[in-house]
């Protein structure tokens, strides 16, 4: 189960380049762990690097350049980024790295991990459009909380990935700039919204991603991409710096190609920040310190665990596909040692009308700012109202026009009682 | 130089400047009229007064009318709060800086920011709701109010809606004898904390806009008008009264009384001029005896409380003198602005039903959960009120006059306490800081706390002209010494050997 996720087969095309031939960091995995984990790191990508590096095995700019090399090669065939970062800078921070390494100074736990940022999560030195015509070329002065404490850490941000337009869509379709492929199947979209992370991990082009879930668009893409997402709960992981869609509902969640890398993702980047008063107090549990390696596993090791099988989620109604996928995975389960149980959630049909109407007025009001007065695309106009109009109207893409409509009428008086106030009540029935 | 136009309230005197004042109003904000010909036009026809009566005959009508019937007045405020940062970042605002120069990505709007709320907001708020004897809702929150203007960055407004942080309460106040004097209780509806938006600055001609033309496209409405953010997210107080004031000049005293309070409060510096305490005033008027409402106009642009008493007595004949010409279809919900220069009030904009702000709980943040301990620490440590001071000096035996002077000014109110507490005679205290010490602190431009005369001083000098020691008239003499240089009373009449022989 905790096994690394083999990269799709296609990208065997596209060898990562190092010292050890195609899977350099497989073969470096008989050298003793740094970390004081009893977990291998051949478990996950992140403490591999980290065990490459402190050993002298690999240097962060030979592992640079394999991933830089591999993402140059695949990226015209997948799309998954809207920006990658300029290869000098990023190999100038490799070489950083190394020569820390070099005068056995201390190097963050991420040190040298490439990690690509979903495009609606603000980098400084780099633009952020969120897949918007109308942030096209807008550079934030700020990092998001998220990606501060990655680069604090030592991790080396590649590039923005491609997304829906303000993560509003389930396929990445919806991007105002292009549209990314599923490395497993050109012809397939990698969901969504936080497709191009998705895609970019599940591709090797990065070792991590930081995506972001308002209604599934860190868990859908992951499982059709064959990576691990990770969608932490509300509040767990600050917000700023992250352009809102549903504020009450948005969270940056984590890619990675095993549980042990999300895992380790999520530890960096979680905990409280005082520019998000939602993020929350409660304190950060070391994840990584509970990782047990599969080898040492004995034969059931989930004995004693019981699972909730939510009936309604198998229901008539559900693709057979989807229905047999989930009752593979409860049989997997079962397998490992688990009980299940199957379970009602009467409410469990209310939360995606909720979902909507929540979603959507609160998007409305969010994307209020994107005006082109302050900044991003600007109409010509020297009327008030025409500048306003024609902005949005161009700026913004047909599905995120739709989702500001149905918010807005959804908050309009007269219906807000009816739309917003119910949803809310099913909103905290659901909690 | 631009005018500085404000949505609620404009501070510069925009006569100088009316064009821009009704282009945008009307053109650009309210009308559908495009070309800026037609703006000029339209403006030329909104000027003429619309109640056309002869002004010496006028008086006396409007006196004859206005008793038939009974004004209803509603009074809206925001109070500017002197905290150190704004509500939501930690840039500080200080009035009259130059332009953007106190912004970040929070007040800014930028895509990724948040707001976190700047806790003395809530002290503040708490403060003055249980100074205007209100309710406090232990449990409130803050809402998103939507409208888009180019002063406003984020196309909302946090704001509170169904639950302000206080409702119910009062503000007592004495009227200045001048006009017949008389205690007033006015009913406080509300007081809900909000931010500020920026200001739209319009570039009339020349330099400015020229500046912004080598960046904007001519054709682009920024090529006129530039943003100055530095006002937006300044954390504000909106007291919202009952409709219980009668007249211009209550109306006036309420405003003043509500200065009073926020300066004892030490939370704002309620300075008018400054856009740091603005009015919008709701007007009606209906026959006497009638119980029902008449239609209510609202009125901008009140820069002091002198044009809050006369825009209202204006408004009031204006709508007196519809009636009376049986012309009362021409009083329509509108907001009109009050013009300083022509002493009347004009069409702003009409009022086509109520705008729908689509206000929703802002999910950026917590609720706003106030414990009883909390308040009650805060209500312990309030200053002595206006309201209280008026009464003790009340029971102290001044006169109305003298007690509404002295309560006036806090710092005048100190100055008098602590001159009580060194001892000194009530009645003589009040005497000399209203006469002597007064007409000095305003031949020389001073406030009370720039005078180099201690209270502790004036108690001694006021003793040793009771007890006989120097003459009233040599009191006098050292009195101005001791206002311009400072020094003690005995040290003064030792050097200049000014005992009065016995």
């Amino acid at each position: 189960m905790l096994s690394t996720i083999q990269p799709p087969r296609y990208l065997s095309r596209f060898p990562l380049r190092g010292r050890t031939k195609s899977r350099p960091f497989q073969s470096l995995s008989s050298a003793q762990p740094v970390t004081k984990t009893s977990f291998a790191a051949d478990q996950s990508q992140i403490l591999s690097i980290r065990d490459s590096l402190l050993n002298r095995h690999l240097s962060a700019v030979e592992l640079t350049h394999s991933y830089l090399d591999r993402l140059k090669q695949t990226e015209p065939h997948i799309n998954c980024f809207l920006h990658v970062s300029d290869p000098d800078k990023v190999l100038k921070q490799a070489q950083d790295i190394d020569d820390k390494i070099e005068r056995n100074e201390e190097v963050g736990p991420l040190a040298g991990v490439l990690v690509a940022i979903k495009d609606n999560i603000c980098t400084a030195d780099m633009p952020s459009t969120g897949g918007s015509y109308i942030l096209e070329g807008y550079r934030p002065p700020f990092d998001a909380t998220a990606v501060k404490r990655l680069k604090d850490l030592g991790a080396i941000v590649v590039g923005k990935t491609n997304l829906d337009e303000f993560g509003m869509g389930s396929t990445t379709e919806a991007s105002a700039f292009k549209v990314t492929a599923n490395p497993w199947d050109l012809s397939r979209v990698p969901g969504g919204s936080s497709g191009g992370s998705a895609a970019s991990v599940s591709a090797r082009q990065c070792v991590v991603s930081l995506g972001s879930d308002t209604g599934g668009s860190v868990r859908q893409p992951a499982s059709f991409c064959g990576v691990v997402g990770l969608k932490p709960t509300y509040g767990r992981v600050s917000r700023f710096g992250l352009m809102a869609y549903a504020s009450s509902l948005d969270v940056i969640g984590c890619f990675g190609s095993s549980v042990a890398d999300t895992g380790i993702l999520l530890h960096a980047i979680s905990g409280h920040d005082s520019l998000d008063a939602t993020s929350s107090k409660r304190e950060v549990p070391d994840f990584t310190s509970q990782f047990t390696s599969a080898s040492s596993l004995k034969s059931r090791p989930l004995e004693g665990l019981r699972v909730g099988l939510i009936r309604e989620t198998v229901d008539a109604g559900v693709d057979s596909g989807v229905k047999s996928a989930i009752e593979g995975a409860a049989t997997h389960l079962e397998q490992l040692g688990c009980v299940l149980k199957e379970v009602s959630l009467p409410s469990f049909s209310l939360g995606l009308p909720a979902y909507y109407i929540l979603a959507s007025s609160e998007s409305s009001s969010n994307l209020s700012r994107y005006d082109g007065v302050r900044y991003g695309n600007q109409a010509s106009s020297d009327e008030l109202n025409a500048l306003y109009e024609e902005s949005r109207a161009k700026g913004f893409g047909s599905e995120v026009k739709m989702r500001i409509l149905m918010g807005t009428y959804a908050l309009s008086a007269g219906y807000y009682d009816a739309y917003y106030k119910r949803a809310q009540q099913v909103s905290f029935l659901l909690q | 130089m631009a005018s500085t136009l404000f949505r609620t309230i404009q501070i510069h005197p925009f006569l100088l400047y009316p064009t821009a004042l009704f282009s945008r109003r009307n053109g650009v904000l309210y009308c559908t009229m495009k070309s800026s010909q037609t703006q000029t036009a339209t403006q030329e026809k909104q000027q003429p007064p619309k109640v056309k009566v002869p002004q010496h005959a006028l008086k006396k009508t409007v006196d004859k009318i206005t008793k038939d019937y009974e004004a209803i007045i509603g009074i809206e405020t925001h109070v500017q709060l002197s905290t150190l940062t704004k509500a939501f970042c930690s840039c500080p605002y200080n009035y009259g800086s130059q332009p953007n120069t106190s912004i970040c990505p929070i007040c800014m709007g930028l895509p990724g920011a948040l707001p976190v709320l700047n806790s003395k907001v809530i002290e503040f708020a708490v403060k003055l709701g249980l100074a205007l004897n209100c309710k406090l809702s232990l449990n409130s929150k803050f809402d998103r109010k939507q409208y888009f203007y180019p002063d406003l960055p984020k196309g909302y407004q946090i704001s509170q809606f169904d639950i302000p942080i206080a409702t119910g309460g009062y503000v007592d106040l004495d009227l200045p004898l001048e006009f017949g004097g008389g205690h007033r209780k006015f009913g406080i509806t509300r007081v809900h904390m909000e931010e500020d938006a920026g200001k739209l600055l319009h570039s009339g001609n020349g330099d400015y806009s020229q500046e912004i033309t080598s960046l904007t496209s001519i054709y682009s409405y920024f090529s006129k008008h530039t943003v100055d953010l530095n006002r937006a997210g300044v954390p504000l107080l909106e007291i919202v009264s009952e409709p219980d004031i009668r007249t211009g000049i209550e109306a006036a005293e309420y405003a003043a009384e509500l200065q009073r309070v926020v300066r004892y409060l030490g939370i704002s510096n309620g300075n008018m001029q400054e856009g740091s305490l603005r009015c919008d005033v709701n007007v009606s008027i209906r026959p006497v005896g009638q119980s029902e409402f008449g239609t209510k106009v609202e009125i901008k642009n009140l820069n002091s409380f002198s044009s809050i008493n006369r825009a209202i007595d204006f408004e009031i004949s204006r709508q007196a003198l519809l009636h009376g010409q049986g012309q009362s279809d021409q009083i329509v919900q509108e907001t009109r602005l009050w013009e300083e220069g022509a002493q009347k009030t004009v069409t702003m904009r009409k009022k086509e039903g109520l705008s729908d702000y689509r206000y929703f709980p802002e999910p950026d943040l917590p609720e706003v959960i106030l414990t009883q301990e909390y308040v009650d620490s805060i209500s312990n440590s309030l200053p002595e009120l206006p309201e209280v001071k008026r009464r003790r000096y009340e029971k102290m035996g001044l006169s109305m006059q003298d007690v509404l002077f002295l309560a006036n000014d806090m710092n005048v109110a100190e100055y008098f306490d602590a001159t009580l507490s060194s001892g000194a005679d009530i009645k003589l205290a009040a005497n000399w800081i209203m006469g002597d010490i007064a007409a000095y602190m305003k031949n020389e431009k001073l406030s009370i706390n720039d005078i180099k005369l201690t209270p502790q001083e004036l108690a001694e000098l006021i003793a040793s002209i009771k007890s006989g020691t120097i003459s009233g008239k040599i009191g006098k003499e050292i009195l101005s010494e001791l206002l311009a240089k400072g020094g003690t009373v005995k040290g003064l009449i030792e050097e200049k050997d000014l005992i009065q022989a016995s």
